[in-house]
C-alpha cells in the first residue's frame, strides 16, 4: 500500500502572502524591462535598428546595462527574497518571526532599487551589472545597490529567527527540507555578499562621492568576484529547492533521497564562495598558482550539482513510473507535460545540463583563454540564469501567482506555448552566441557597428535576432497570462503548497547534516585558505590611485 | 513501488562514486594538458603608476623590439579607444611577448587567432606570450566594455612571410 504523500501546511498565512506578492511584483516589472532591452540588443546584432529606441536608451551600452541589472540583479534578488521566506513559512507551518521586519526589508530594498535606478535610467550608470571601476557611475547607483544587499541580510535574519523558534518548539526533529534549503541559500549568500559589501563600502562609494581620489580595478574585481560567482548559486539554489521539494510531487512521485539532497546543499554552503578567481584567469596581478587552486575548487562544486541532477531525475522517474511509465528512457514521456509548471522546470533543468558543461569549459584554466569575454559567455549565462533560473522561476509563478491571488491560472495552453517558445528561442540564441564566441566575437560590444566585423560572424548574427525575438514573444505571453490571472480569472484556486515526501526520508540522514556550526566553520576556513593570502597582500599593498572616468 | 532504504542507498552510492571520479578525471586531464602544452595564464608581472604610464619604461616608447633570434617584445599602452602601437609587424615563426597596460579604464587584449586573451588594468602590467607561425593579419581586439566607442577599439598584428 503506498504511503500518503500529501503534506498539507496547517496555517494559512495571508499576511505573508501579501509580502511575497509585493516582492514578486517588483521582480516581474524588472523582468519586463529586461526583456524589452534584450530584444533591442538581439535585433541590433542582426542588423535591425528599432526606430525610436533613443527615447528610452541613449546607447547600445545603456541598453545592455539595463538588461543586465534588471534581469540578473533585480528580477532574481526580489523573486528569491519573496519566495524563500514564503516556502519556509509553509514548510514550518508557522508565521514569519517578524512581519514588520519583513515589510521594513521590502521598503529598504525597494528604496535602494529606486535610488540605483535613477542614474541607471538617466544614463549616469552605464557600467554594466559588473560595474568595474574605474568606469565611474553616479554614487547613487552604488549606494542604492548596497541598500538592496543590506536588505537581503535582513531576509536572512528574519528567516534565521523563524527557524530558531521552530527548533525551540520541535527539539530533536529534523528541519523540513524546504526550510533547510531556504536557510542554506540565504546563509551562503550572506557570507558570499561580504566581498561586494566591502567593495561598495570601502572603495566605490567613498570614491564616487569624491571622498577619496582614486580606486584600484584589480582589488575591486577580486572583491566583486568573491560575490560574483556565488551569486550564481544564490540564483540557482531557489530553483533547486523547487526541483527537490515541490517538483517531484507535481510530477506525481516522491523525492528520491532527502539525505543526498541535504548533503548537496551543505556542499553548496561550503564550496560556493572560494572559487571566484576562475572569473579572473586572464587578469594580471593574481598569481597563476592561486588561479589553479580556484580552478580545482570550481570542479569540486560540480560534485553537488551532479548529485542534484541524479536525485531530481530519479525523483522524476519515480513520478513517471507511478503514472505508468516504462523502459529505460521511455518513462520520460509519461511526465505530466500538460502542467506548465512541470514542463518549465524540467526544460530548465535539462537546459542547465548544457549550461553546466559549458561552465566547466569556462572554469578550465587553459580552455578559458578561448572563451573569456567572448559571446560564448553571455551564451552560457543565458542557459544558466536565463533559463535554468528564469524559466524555473516562471514555472514556479504558474502556481505561486494563482496561490497568492486565490484564482486559477488564466490559460494553461498559453503557459505551455510560452515554455516551449522559451526553450526553442533559447536553443537558437544560445547556440549562435556560443559559436560566435568560439569564432572570437567579443561580448558586450556594439558589434553591428564594429569595424572588425567578419563575414562568418555576419552569417550567424541573424540567428541571435531570431532567438531573441522568440524569447521576447515568450516573455510577453508570460506577462499577459499573469496579468489576466490577477485581473480577469474567476475560477478559484485553493492555494495549497504541497511538498513532496521522500523515498529515503530525512531520518536516514546523519545527525551532522542538521548541525550548522561545523559547516559554517568549514566554509569560512576554505574561504580563508583560497582567498586569504591574495586578498591580504592586495589590500595591504595596493595604492588607491586610479582616478576614474565617465566615458559613455 | 516503494523502494527500501537499502536500495536507495545503493543507487546513491552508484551515482556518488562516478560523480567524484568525473570531475577528478577532468581536472587531471586539464592539469596535464595545460602544463604539458606549456600554457600560461597572465600572472604577477608588477605594477605601474596609472597616472604616469607615459613616463615609465618601457611604456614611454611603445613599439616592437627584437630581443633575440625570432623573439620580440610588443610594448603596448591602451587608452580610450586605441592602442599604441596600433600595428605590430613580425616575421612568421616569431614568438612575441606582449607587455601592456592601460592609461585610463580597463581594456582587453584579445587576439582570437593566437590564443592571446588578457585584461589590461590601470595600475597593473600584463605580460603574455604567443607564437605566430602562419603569415597573415591577426585582429587584436578590446573585449572589455570601456565606454561609448568600445567597439571601435582594435589593432592588428601583421605576420609577414619569412623572406
Amino acid at each position: 500500500m503506498p504511503a500518503p504523500i500529501t503534506v498539507r501546511t496547517a496555517v494559512q498565512t495571508p499576511a505573508e502572502n501579501r509580502l511575497t506578492a509585493a516582492f514578486l511584483a517588483v521582480a516581474l516589472v524588472a523582468l519586463f524591462g529586461g526583456a524589452v532591452t534584450g530584444l533591442l540588443q538581439a535585433l541590433d546584432h542582426a542588423g535591425v535598428h528599432v526606430p525610436g529606441q533613443g527615447v528610452f536608451v541613449k546607447s547600445y551600452y545603456q541598453s545592455v546595462s539595463l538588461h543586465g541589472v534588471l534581469n540578473v540583479l533585480v528580477w532574481t534578488t526580489f523573486f528569491i527574497s519573496g519566495f524563500m521566506p514564503f516556502l519556509m513559512v509553509r514548510a514550518l507551518g508557522r508565521p514569519l518571526a517578524s512581519l514588520k521586519l519583513g515589510w521594513l526589508t521590502f521598503c529598504l530594498m525597494l528604496g535602494g532599487l529606486v535610488i540605483a535606478a535613477i542614474p541607471l535610467v538617466g544614463n549616469a550608470a552605464t557600467v554594466m551589472f559588473t560595474f568595474y571601476p574605474p568606469l565611474k557611475a553616479h554614487a547613487a547607483f552604488y549606494i542604492g545597490l548596497t541598500l538592496v544587499v543590506v536588505g537581503t541580510w535582513l531576509v536572512t535574519l528574519n528567516m534565521a529567527l523563524t527557524l530558531r523558534r521552530w527548533w525551540a518548539d520541535n527539539p530533536g526533529r529534523r528541519t523540513p527540507l524546504a526550510a533547510f534549503m531556504s536557510m542554506i541559500t540565504f546563509a551562503m549568500w550572506t557570507i558570499a555578499s561580504l566581498g561586494l559589501a566591502a567593495e561598495m563600502l570601502f572603495m566605490l562609494i567613498p570614491w564616487s562621492l569624491g571622498w577619496v581620489g582614486g580606486t584600484d580595478p584589480l582589488l575591486a574585481r577580486v572583491l566583486f568576484w568573491f560575490t560574483g560567482h556565488p551569486i550564481v548559486y544564490f540564483w540557482l539554489l531557489p530553483a533547486y529547492t523547487s526541483w527537490y521539494t515541490l517538483m517531484p510531487r507535481q510530477a506525481g512521485g516522491r523525492l528520491f533521497s532527502d539525505p543526498l539532497a541535504r548533503a548537496s546543499f551543505i556542499l553548496f554552503l561550503v564550496l560556493s564562495t572560494p572559487l571566484g578567481f576562475h572569473h579572473q584567469f586572464t587578469d594580471p596581478g593574481i598569481h597563476q598558482g592561486w588561479k589553479l587552486v580556484h580552478a580545482f575548487l570550481t570542479f569540486a562544486v560540480f560534485f553537488p550539482s551532479l548529485l542534484t541532477f541524479f536525485n531530481i531525475v530519479a525523483s522524476l522517474e519515480n513520478g513517471a513510473r507511478a503514472r505508468g511509465g516504462r523502459g529505460w528512457f521511455a518513462w520520460f514521456a509519461k511526465l505530466p507535460w500538460g502542467d506548465p509548471s512541470v514542463a518549465a522546470q524540467v526544460g530548465a533543468m535539462l537546459t542547465f545540463a548544457f549550461g553546466g558543461i559549458g561552465g566547466l569549459v569556462n572554469a578550465s584554466f587553459s580552455l578559458n583563454l578561448l572563451v573569456h569575454n567572448t559571446a560564448w559567455i553571455p551564451g552560457h549565462l543565458h542557459l544558466t540564469v536565463g533559463t535554468a533560473v528564469t524559466l524555473s522561476f516562471m514555472g514556479i509563478t504558474y502556481w505561486l501567482v494563482p496561490a497568492l491571488r486565490g484564482r486559477a491560472l488564466w490559460s494553461r495552453r498559453m503557459a505551455l506555448a510560452q515554455v516551449w517558445l522559451w526553450l526553442g528561442g533559447m536553443l537558437i540564441f544560445s547556440n549562435a552566441m556560443h559559436r560566435l564566441g568560439l569564432m572570437g566575437m567579443p561580448r558586450r560590444t556594439h558589434i553591428s557597428a564594429a569595424p572588425y566585423m567578419t563575414a562568418e560572424w555576419k552569417a550567424l548574427l541573424p540567428l541571435v535576432g531570431i532567438g531573441g525575438t522568440l524569447l521576447f514573444i515568450s516573455a510577453m505571453l508570460y506577462f499577459l497570462n499573469l496579468a489576466l490571472t490577477v485581473t480577469a480569472s474567476r475560477r478559484p484556486c485553493a492555494g495549497e503548497v504541497l511538498f513532496a515526501e521522500a523515498l529515503s526520508g530525512p531520518d536516514h540522514a546523519p545527525v551532522i547534516f542538521d548541525r550548522w556550526k561545523p559547516w559554517l566553520v568549514l566554509a569560512f576556513a576554505l574561504i580563508a585558505l583560497a582567498y586569504g593570502p591574495s586578498l591580504v597582500q592586495l589590500a595591504a599593498t595596493t595604492p588607491l590611485d586610479v582616478p576614474g572616468l565617465r566615458v559613455w | 513501488m516503494a523502494k527500501s532504504g537499502t536500495t536507495v542507498y545503493l543507487y546513491e552510492l552508484a551515482w556518488i562514486l562516478p560523480s567524484i571520479a568525473i570531475p577528478v578525471g577532468m581536472l587531471a586531464a586539464l592539469t596535464v594538458t595545460a602544463f604539458g602544452a606549456g600554457i600560461h595564464l597572465p600572472s604577477v608581472a608588477g605594477r605601474v603608476s596609472p597616472t604616469r604610464v607615459a613616463d615609465t619604461a618601457p611604456f614611454d616608447h611603445p613599439g616592437v623590439v627584437q630581443v633575440g633570434p625570432g623573439r620580440y617584445e610588443a610594448r603596448m599602452t591602451s587608452q580610450i579607444w586605441a592602442y599604441a602601437p596600433n600595428e605590430i609587424r613580425v616575421p612568421a615563426g616569431s614568438t612575441v611577448t606582449f607587455i601592456a597596460t592601460s592609461k585610463d579604464v580597463i581594456h582587453g587584449l584579445f587576439i582570437p587567432g593566437a590564443n592571446v586573451n588578457a585584461m589590461l588594468l590601470p595600475g597593473q602590467i600584463t605580460r603574455v606570450t604567443a607564437h605566430f607561425e602562419k603569415p597573415g593579419e591577426y585582429p587584436l581586439l578590446c573585449h572589455e566594455y570601456c565606454g561609448i566607442a568600445h567597439h571601435t577599439m582594435w589593432a592588428r598584428v601583421i605576420v609577414e612571410p619569412r623572406s
